[in-house]
């Protein structure tokens, strides 16, 4: 187990070294400059002062040389400084060490995506299971189709009615932010309340569509597990039905589930950019949305990184969890 | 599969799909959707662009079916031409991903060896990347264009076709008949197109026909951010936009495009799926959907 470990962290590398390779190739072939932002907003800027810029940015060198020496520092942790006026370090804007831990905003989109996660497995895994022991049945059919329109619903569109509903219209939950105006007046339960009252609607938006998608997959695995002569087995032994399905059948259908959990992390965190957008939750995907739009070129390349780094842990764990429930794996 | 055996085999995928009703409901939305946005000037009652000052953010009415947004132009008129951008957008950067898809996944499951390392690496990468970020930090440095959003999508969604390929490549490629036209001297490029692309083009067909939904949603989202398709070219996606901003006044600029994607993502999953069922040989006969 421990050297087949070593060899996935090993093929880690260079799939890292790829994606950052590929990312660092479209950000900076694409047209334009970040100085033109910088010249848009002010038209004054003549263009020595340009050119200024871009050397002092490091932009006139050719981009496998700007490549090397961005690798150069990130191998030491350094994302370098953000082209934007506070010129912060890369690193202090996505994980600032001077805000307490909930204010920092990948911990902020880290937690709202461990919840959805957690919230996508505990939900769809009973749903699934219902469904296909219920196969053909009245019940199975109204789950399949609820499952079917959750899955084509774009969950931003689901935010925005939700809002409508519980913010405006009834009035009980928050619709922005992650903590109320009075929150330093209240007590230590009311803080805590207050924050977990600002999470349930991002979280249940940012866990939808993995919602709909996870069931129905379960669904399908759990059929083709049923189907297996093992579980025949069991059936003519005289097991309970109930004790085949959740011992038997639940085990082999989780199997490939897991491989899932990785999957999901790029669609989890690439979804966090809408619902941070729609919710005003200032997490990465805002501050990505930022970078973006002001081409921050360091800042910009710092979060995709971190989001294929995330993304590569996943697939990690889910492999690792795979091999704590297949003992096929585990001999290997 | 008694007397199957003697029909073609588009017959009985038609067959079949006709008795899967949501697939076949589907399909039927699928044409209509096609009509609407092909005769947009027929189903829209205004001009998607007429402003009109005097029936600003006006609730739906027998006049205006589903209100007028926040310039006074009708709703149901810019859904109607906000369908074609959906359905432009999903075309054609399905139509890239599955070229894409289909050229390096023939080329590994054929050629395997470093050929297909490399692309297999190549396509753990994309995976791995979170795409959505991608797509948005390229559409913000070249530009929201509808072109620059097509190519983007197709761009970053061509791996499942790339995989789906290459395994059907694997497992054709060691079938007899293959064989035997190796045998017989055939170019690699005649049994690549002739013996096993063929044999394979029905899995991608409905690989693509879900990937138009995905497409659509992807591109909604992204004209949603306001990095998608630029007003005042309507979209579904900017109608909601407005829908955001006005959401505490005006209700039908956030229900009713959104209502738009819903019923075409899920026409296009329920057909794609239920085609799925219907070409899928190991299902014929059983009855299951």
């Amino acid at each position: 187990m421990i050297p087949y470990l070593a060899k996935r962290l090993l093929e880690m590398i260079p799939t890292l070294l790829g994606i950052t390779i590929l990312s660092f190739l479209i950000i900076h072939l694409a047209p334009g400059k970040p100085t033109d932002v910088l010249t848009e907003m002010n038209p004054k800027i003549t263009p020595e002062a340009r050119e200024r810029l871009e050397k002092y940015y490091g932009l006139d060198k050719p981009v496998y040389t700007q490549y090397g020496l961005w690798l150069k520092r990130v191998v030491k942790f350094d994302f370098g400084e953000s082209f934007s006026t506070d010129r912060r370090p890369v690193i202090a804007k996505i994980w600032d060490t001077k805000q307490p831990l909930v204010e920092r905003r990948l911990f902020i989109t880290f937690v709202i995506n461990a919840f959805s996660m957690l919230l996508i497995f505990l939900i769809a895994i009973p749903i699934g299971v219902f469904s296909a022991t219920h196969q053909g049945l009245f019940s199975d059919k109204v789950t399949t189709v609820t499952v079917f329109i959750g899955f084509a619903t774009p969950a931003f569109w689901l935010a925005l009615l939700l809002m409508m509903l519980f913010g405006i219209h009834l009035g009980w939950l928050p619709i922005s932010g992650l903590k109320s105006m009075d929150y330093d007046t209240l007590s230590v339960f009311g803080k805590i309340w207050d924050r977990a009252e600002h999470l349930i609607l991002p979280v249940f938006i940012s866990s939808f569509g993995g919602l709909a998608g996870l069931s129905r997959f379960m669904r399908g695995s759990m059929l083709e597990v049923i189907r297996q002569d093992y579980i025949t087995v069991a059936r003519a032994k005289g097991l309970h039905e109930r004790r085949v399905v959740y011992h038997h059948a639940l085990r082999n259908a989780l199997l490939p589930i897991i491989t899932l959990l990785g999957l999901a992390v790029p669609g989890l965190i690439g979804g966090s950019v809408i619902f941070e957008n729609i919710f005003s939750i200032p997490g990465m995907g805002q501050l990505f949305y930022m970078s973006v739009m002001t081409r921050d070129y360091p800042l910009v390349m710092g979060i995709l990184t971190i989001g294929a780094f995330l993304t590569l842990l996943g697939n990690l764990l889910a492999d690792i969890g795979y091999m704590l429930t297949d003992p096929r794996i585990r001999a290997r | 599969m008694n007397g199957g055996m003697k029909k073609s085999p588009l017959k009985i995928y038609w067959k079949r799909l006709r008795q899967n009703k949501l697939a076949f409901t589907g399909g039927v939305m699928v044409l209509v959707l096609f009509l609407v946005a092909a005769f947009a000037s027929i189903f829209s009652p205004y001009d998607p662009n007429e402003i009109d000052r005097h029936n600003i953010l006006n609730p739906p009415s027998l006049t205006h079916p589903l209100g007028t947004d926040e310039l006074g132009r009708d709703i149901m008129s810019r859904m109607v031409w906000g369908s074609r951008i959906s359905l432009a957008v999903g075309f054609v950067a399905v139509g890239i991903a599955t070229l894409i898809g289909i050229l390096l996944g023939s080329l590994a499951g054929y050629y395997g060896g470093w050929a297909e390392r490399i692309i297999m690496r190549f396509i753990d990468i994309m995976l791995s990347i979170p795409t959505f970020f991608l797509i948005l930090a390229v559409i913000a440095f070249i530009g929201p264009s509808i072109w620059n959003i097509m190519v983007i999508i197709g761009l970053t969604s061509w791996m499942g076709v790339a995989r789906l390929v290459r395994a059907e490549f694997l497992t054709l490629k060691e079938r007899e008949y293959v064989l035997a036209a190796r045998a017989l001297g055939v170019s690699d490029l005649m049994i690549i197109l002739k013996h096993i692309m063929v044999n394979s083009l029905a899995p991608v067909f409905v690989s693509a026909i879900l990937g138009v939904a995905s497409a659509i949603l992807v591109e909604s989202a992204l004209s949603f951010l306001g990095l998608g398709v630029q007003p005042p070219t309507p979209s579904w996606g900017n109608i909601l936009t407005s829908g955001k901003d006005n959401i505490e006044i005006a209700w039908w600029l956030s229900v009713f495009p959104g209502l738009a994607i819903l019923i075409t993502v899920m026409s296009y999953n329920l057909f794609g799926e239920g085609l799925r069922d219907a070409i899928d040989p190991r299902l014929w006969g059983t009855g299951e959907s």
